[in-house]
């Protein structure tokens, strides 16, 4: 009765088919179908030849439900080897996460603050920014909630850190390899365009819940794609000319790398660490769903329990340090740029 | 010509840029032209058959029209581009079998480069880029400190050199890229038009900067310009380029008197023959018959000639080379030379 019949009997198929025998549990749909008594709903069966249109023509064929059931089925089996290798290799990332965690919340403020701002005119060397970054803390600390924003803090200073140790050198490969380039594009084009909540979902099955490295994976790997995109820009754009007079004057790979092409592509590498660092505040926000401590926990607050209140002051804490890390990044960009302007 | 002082020399050289440049040169060496190359297989002849002797202490200048292959050229001599065949000897050896490491010796002792766009490093100051082939082999700053400073005094850029490039004016930039190609202390400097992006003015300028270095330091230098003024101002030895292949080398002088074809007549149409020419391309070899009106030097311009005949067209010069009198030049024979002869292009 089924529209791919004829299709398994011209195949031959037929025997194969009836040999799978017991048809798979109900589907959802067919439940539905049967509540309503009508075998044929509203829509009429689906021309297409769908996993679940097939299997109805021949009991032996998966179901799209096998598929997804397969591919966890297929994860939770590799899970304990998986868990063997990335485990051991991921626990500094845990010890980081909570030695910095640690760190900046035991620190009183009074210490603490003075690094934050020392920290800022070392790599802005303004005042108005230095002024600023105070307000916004000052701003934090007044609504009380300055001990989250720390933790926040925490998470993207490490996560971020090891985005630019990792994503530096990926992208300089990138730039020498054109074939490197074509493999790695469509992943960071993956990476970026995966919903957020989507990376936890693995991690979760992978490391227990109380690692902090859970959260910290699903950040770092979110948040590595622009610095890597920005460093293979920005080397591929420096001058040929520049490079020409280099291999002219007998400079060896290293010699170009480290004094002509990273020099000069800086502006753009800085702008990816920009970018890194702001999609990391994003993503930290998100992964206090898996325990991330921080502003976000409050965020979850406000929906979980539909305490508004609570849910839109953190809210606009978070837009507050997003401003102030991105003045922050944004000025010793500037400032970078400004002492070598090539144009 | 004599062999024993050349320094540079290309042999038979041809590229071919394609997708396989090694299966379509046996055409390209049976006489196929560059249309029909481009037409049949898709592969662009960038050089056709170069053979050029580059003397030491002589400024050889290549010259051809935009896409004629000039700067493909240059960039064989320090292997920027591979040829697809062919030979360059340096000093009689052939650079072509050489390892990536001696290659890079060479280019940093032996062979210096300046360029049309400057190309200086934009995040170091004037110092630290004319120091540059000096970093390059391994100096402390302070070791090759004095030297670059030494060159940038000698192009004329004292006190600048804490300035980074982008504050200086493009003929100053320019003299950095000089003074960079000269601290290196290589024998031989590669110059791709090098003052093309200049304005005349200042143009004028750097040739004559050239030209007094060169008469102190007597370097071999390759000169690439598409400016035939330049070329004649510079030139001791000049090639003329067209589609990749050489149409006409030799003396600038003979080249202007005896242009071996109708591309080159056109070329030399335009130039002020009277200051590009010189009393031993016009002078009879004889001694002078009858009266003097003074002596003129071989290599007087035949306008400071005519200055000194005061316009008149009956008298007649000797020619002196040093203190010995070597010919005669008649004014006649000065107003005949200033017409370029056209024979082929009115026959044509």
């Amino acid at each position: 009765m089924a529209t791919y019949d004829g299709l398994f009997d011209t195949l031959g198929l037929r025997d194969w088919c009836d040999s799978g025998g017991e048809a798979g549990p109900m589907s959802m749909e067919d439940l539905m179908a049967q509540t309503k008594g009508s075998e044929e709903a509203a829509n009429g069966p689906v021309p297409f030849p769908s996993l679940d249109a097939l299997n109805e023509a021949c009991p032996a064929w998966p179901q799209s439900r096998d598929l997804t059931v397969g591919l966890e089925q297929g994860f939770l089996d590799i899970r304990d080897a998986l868990t063997v290798v990335v485990d051991p290799v991921t626990q500094p990332l845990s010890w980081m996460l909570r030695g910095t965690l640690d760190v900046m919340t035991s620190t009183p403020w009074y210490v603490m603050i003075p690094i934050l701002l020392l920290i800022t005119w070392f790599v802005t060397r303004s005042w108005k920014i230095i002024g600023f970054v105070a307000l916004g803390i000052g701003l934090l600390a007044f609504v009380d909630y300055y001990d989250y924003a720390m933790q926040t803090l925490a998470i993207i200073f490490v996560c971020a850190f090891i985005c630019v140790l990792f994503g530096v050198p990926i992208g300089i490969a990138m730039s020498r390899s054109d074939k490197l380039q074509r493999v790695a594009i469509p992943v960071l084009d993956m990476l970026q365009t995966l919903p957020p909540f989507v990376y936890l979902i693995p991690l979760i099955f992978l490391f227990s819940v109380t690692e902090p490295k859970l959260y910290g994976i699903a950040v770092i790997l979110y948040a590595i794609v622009p610095v890597v995109r920005l460093t293979d820009l920005g080397i591929r754009l420096v001058d040929k000319d520049v490079i020409e007079a280099a291999d002219a004057f007998g400079m060896t790979r290293r010699q170009k790398l480290f004094g002509v092409q990273i020099p000069l592509a800086l502006p753009n590498i800085m702008a990816g660490v920009n970018q890194t660092i702001m999609m990391s505040l994003a993503m930290v926000v998100i992964a206090s769903m898996v325990s991330a401590p921080g502003l976000g926990i409050l965020v979850l607050r406000g929906i979980r329990n539909l305490e508004l209140g609570v849910g839109l002051i953190a809210g606009l804490g978070i837009v507050i340090l997003a401003i102030i890390l991105d003045r922050v990044t944004k000025a010793s960009l500037a400032r970078i740029d400004a002492s070598q302007s090539s144009r | 010509m004599s062999d024993d002082n050349i320094k540079v020399s290309i042999r038979h050289l041809y590229k071919i840029f394609g997708e396989d440049p090694e299966g379509v040169l046996d055409r390209v060496k049976d006489g196929m032209t560059k249309d029909e190359l481009m037409a049949e297989t898709n592969h662009v002849l960038g050089l056709n058959d170069i053979n050029v002797d580059m003397r030491e202490g002589e400024i050889t200048v290549i010259m051809g029209l935009s896409g004629s292959g000039k700067s493909t050229l240059i960039r064989h001599l320090n292997r920027l581009i591979e040829p697809t065949a062919g030979e360059v000897l340096v000093d009689g050896e052939d650079i072509l079998s050489w390892s990536e490491s001696r290659l890079r010796r060479l280019r940093r002792e032996a062979m210096s480069m300046v360029f049309q766009k400057f190309a200086l490093l934009p995040h170091r100051t004037v110092l630290e880029n004319a120091g540059m082939a000096l970093a390059t082999e391994g100096y402390k700053r302070d070791d090759y400190e004095a030297e670059a400073r030494k060159w940038l005094d000698r192009v004329g850029l004292q006190g600048q050199d804490d300035q980074y490039p982008h504050q200086l004016s493009g003929g100053m930039q320019q003299r950095v890229g000089i003074a960079r190609a000269l601290a290196s202390n290589s024998d031989i400097m590669l110059m791709d038009e090098a003052f093309s992006a200049l304005d005349p003015l200042i143009r004028t300028d750097m040739q004559d900067l050239l030209l007094e270095l060169q008469a102190e330091l007597k370097k071999t230098i390759v000169f690439i310009t598409h400016d035939l003024d330049e070329a004649l101002k510079l030139a001791d030895h000049l090639v003329i380029l067209k589609d990749g292949a050489v149409v006409q080398q030799g003396e600038p002088q003979k080249i202007l008197m005896n242009p071996s074809d109708p591309y080159i007549e056109d070329f030399v149409a335009d130039i002020n023959r009277a200051r590009v020419l010189r009393v031993r391309s016009v002078m009879e070899s004889t001694p002078p018959e009858g009266d003097c009106f003074g002596d003129v030097d071989v290599n007087d311009t035949l306008e400071s000639v005519i200055a000194r005949a005061e316009g008149a067209v009956d008298r007649q010069f000797r020619v002196l080379d040093g203190d010995k009198p070597v010919g005669t030049l008649t004014m006649v024979d000065l107003m005949r030379a200033l017409v370029p002869r056209e024979s082929s292009a009115a026959a044509a």
